[in-house]
């Protein structure tokens, strides 16, 4: 480099011209390129005749080759820039393609759906606030209400409360690794297939002579005396019936969570409580819950929003029938079986609003914590 | 000392043991459902509506030793006397215990004038077991089984084959896209500054409540526009987009916490925001990307309502063709168990062996140095 610079003097000027219209070029063609190759990859999924498994491996590898390469093109093309526009626009190669990408997808939905909420059944006519009126007085809402309510307080409590119990006690025994992957195991479970186990579960063969229940659940009511029964009609245990289902699906969720965090406690920490004489309860309320306070509200955050959004349980088992309705099932009946866009509309966007306290919660936490 | 580290360990030993028994009584109630249902799928469908799955480990079972004829003389509308005891009718449908422990049963209607008599006996493990449900379920292939009344019935059976491939397909690129673009975000908003981040982050947070039902249509009608439905990219797009708001907070959580100290000195040696990121951030953050990789994997994986909206049945996916299963044949258990089976088996594997990243995270490590 020292010596080119020596031996042409002059040609410097032109030089450094011919480098920055290089690197221009250069910068230009490296995405263009970039995009022609992902464009050729699209073109041959959407089109392609080939065998079905050359077309899986392909799409993975386009699918995610794709997302890396146009995150490394996009900062190599910010680091091209003069230093003061590379250090203002970098932070937006990070968070960019996430905000357009959640604007698409959820933004701007909420925004066409506040909209159509206002509007009739086929969004020709504006309508004030009858949608909204509806959601407030009819009496499945209300019923879905209700039911929302148990979910939200049941299914978040015994989730987040088994879900800690079987951490702290896993942590403390050699078969860890066991117990916790039976604890999950539902969680790898589809609510489809979820819904095909606890039906059989609940199954009800009828009445008649010489009928054998199959059902576990019928099984042990009659081993203990009892009567048969068709469980998941009956109006209002039937809930608690489901919320049964989802706390078995979600508490591997919260455990493996909680699992983790009880995990970053330093071992001298606990060690240093035990030998000092503090029984097991006094570590676990003193070191243990403050320890990992901030993942419990995480958790049982996440899984309050998740019983209020909840919707598969329902819809594979009864279908909201039977008193068992839910405010996303109701959304989805008005929806796609009623075609009542306008109070589809104004029940989601209800939904949104119920959760909006829990949100606020969420971000007092974030506030206190050190980010801002 | 010496009495004092015994007692230690005694309380030690009973402490162990009431963990131990707590959570085994809490794992089986966990496990009951699955094992009756992994039973099930083994079983014959005449067996699966004639007996409980759980008749299939040793138990003690009335089993019919010999019949009685009753008289054509007797009187079968009033109590009446069979083998010195007196029963009527409808007390004999039900069955009726003997003093010697013998059962009574009446077969059939009034008619047959036949009693069946059967004796309490153990019974060991079923060996009547068959693999035919899977191979129903899997093929695609015409397959016949025999129903109740023993009659051979054929049927084509779904072919959860090729959906099992396209479910892959789906579910591996919409498990990494989002958990690569959350965690450049995660980083931007934890360490970077920049005009309305804080803004920005509330408005993620903000999208963790959105039910994605209010997405489906408005989404539907772009992509009719953009021609992409039925494609992979349409729902890899989709499940990142539902999936970002958590992935981004809970990777934020966990980056914010990293040690200030560890990406000062990295600044400081002059390594430019990539650099930290992809050398220092993602490799600290694996226990976080590990277990939200599998969250995310198992929800894709299992989603059903998304893949219904967005796939076409070329490219349906496992919970799309076990639903058509459950809606065509809802009381075939034989076929839904097998399937319901065939669709745990990927996210079961996965979940033992991304189990290590569960252990003491990298971060502890690091912290402690």
């Amino acid at each position: 480099m020292q010596k080119s610079v020596e031996v042409k003097p002059q040609g410097g000027v032109l030089e450094a011209l011919a480098a920055g219209l290089g690197r221009v070029l250069i910068s230009l063609f490296v995405p263009v390129l970039t995009f022609i190759v992902l464009w050729q990859g699209f073109v041959f999924l959407r089109s392609s005749e080939a065998p079905q498994l050359v077309l899986v491996i392909v799409a993975i590898v386009w699918g995610v080759g794709g997302v890396m390469a146009l995150y490394l093109v996009a900062n190599w093309l910010v680091e091209q820039l003069p230093k003061e526009w590379a250090r203002r626009l970098q932070p937006f190669v990070f968070v960019g393609p996430a905000i357009a990408i959640l604007s698409w997808y959820l933004f701007i939905p909420v925004v066409r759906s506040l909209i159509l909420s206002f509007q009739n059944d086929i969004s020709t006519q504006w309508v004030g606030f009858s949608n909204y009126i509806y959601a407030f007085t009819e009496r499945v809402m209300l019923e879905s209400f209700r039911n929302n309510l148990l979910w939200m307080v049941f299914g978040t409590s015994f989730s987040v409360g088994i879900g800690l119990l079987v951490a702290v006690l896993a942590d403390r025994s050699r078969f860890e690794n066991i117990y916790k992957a039976i604890i999950f195991l539902p969680m790898a479970i589809s609510f489809v297939g979820a819904g095909v186990i606890w039906k059989f579960v609940y199954a009800y063969a009828g009445t008649g002579v010489g009928i054998q229940e199959v059902g576990v659940l019928n099984a042990i009511v009659i081993a203990l005396g009892g009567k048969a029964q068709p469980w998941l009609t009956i109006s209002p245990w039937n809930n608690f019936l489901l919320i049964v289902i989802m706390v078995w699906l979600q508490t591997g969720f919260a455990m493996v969570i909680i699992s983790s965090a009880i995990k970053g406690i330093p071992a001298e920490l606990l060690e240093a409580a035990r030998v000092d004489g503090a029984n097991e309860f006094r570590v676990f309320f003193s070191i243990i819950i403050p320890s990992i306070a901030g993942t419990l509200i995480t958790v049982t955050t996440t899984i309050i929003i998740f019983s209020l959004k909840l919707f598969d349980v329902v819809r594979v088992m009864t279908g909201g029938n039977f008193g068992t309705n839910v405010i996303a099932n109701e959304f989805y009946l008005e929806r796609f079986t009623y075609g009542q866009a306008g109070r589809a509309s104004a029940i989601a966007i209800v939904l949104l609003i119920l959760t909006v306290p829990v949100m606020v919660y969420n971000l007092r936490q974030f506030q206190e914590g050190k980010a801002f | 000392m010496a009495t004092k580290t015994q007692s230690f360990q005694q309380q030690r030993f009973t402490s162990s043991l009431l963990v131990n028994l707590t959570l085994t009584i809490i794992c089986i109630i966990w496990l009951i459902p699955v094992v009756g249902l992994l039973i099930t799928s083994f079983r014959s469908s005449q067996d699966i509506f004639s007996t409980g799955w759980w008749t299939v480990f040793p138990h003690r079972e009335y089993i019919n030793t010999r019949q009685i004829i009753v008289d054509p003389s007797v009187n079968l509308d009033g109590n009446f006397q069979v083998e010195g005891i007196t029963t009527n009718f409808a007390d004999l449908q039900n069955g009726v215990t003997a003093p010697n422990g013998e059962k009574l049963t009446w077969y059939g209607n009034k008619r047959t004038r036949t009693i069946d008599v059967a004796e309490l006996e153990w019974l060991g493990f079923s060996t009547n077991m068959t693999i035919q449900n899977y191979s129903a379920v899997l093929g695609g292939k015409t397959v016949t089984f025999k129903d109740a009344t023993g009659r051979d019935i054929e049927t084509r059976g779904p072919n959860l084959g090729g959906a099992f491939l396209n479910s892959l397909a789906v579910t591996i690129p919409a498990t990494i896209i989002p958990i690569l673009i959350a965690a450049f975000a995660a980083y931007g908003f934890a360490w970077l500054n920049f005009p309305g981040r804080k803004l920005f982050f509330i408005g993620v947070v903000a999208m963790l409540v959105v039910p994605l039902q209010i997405a489906l249509v408005p989404i539907l009608q772009d992509y009719t526009k953009l021609n992409l439905n039925g494609t992979f990219l349409a729902i890899w797009l989709a499940h990142t987009g539902f999936g970002l708001p958590l992935a981004i907070y809970l990777l934020f959580n966990y980056i914010i916490t990293l040690p200030r100290e560890i990406l000062e000195s990295a600044f400081i040696d002059g390594a430019s925001n990539f650099t930290i990121f992809t050398r220092l951030i993602l490799p600290l953050s694996v226990p976080a990307l590990a277990s939200f990789a599998i969250f995310q994997f198992l929800w894709v994986w299992n989603d059903y309502l998304v893949a219904l909206i967005f796939l076409n049945p070329q490219t349906q996916v496992v919970t799309m063709a076990l639903a058509s299963l459950v809606g065509e044949r809802g009381q075939d258990w034989h076929l839904l168990t097998a399937g319901a089976f065939i669709s745990m088996v990927l996210p079961l594997t996965v979940f033992f062996m991304l189990q290590r990243y569960f252990v003491r995270g990298l971060t502890a490590g690091s912290v402690k140095g």
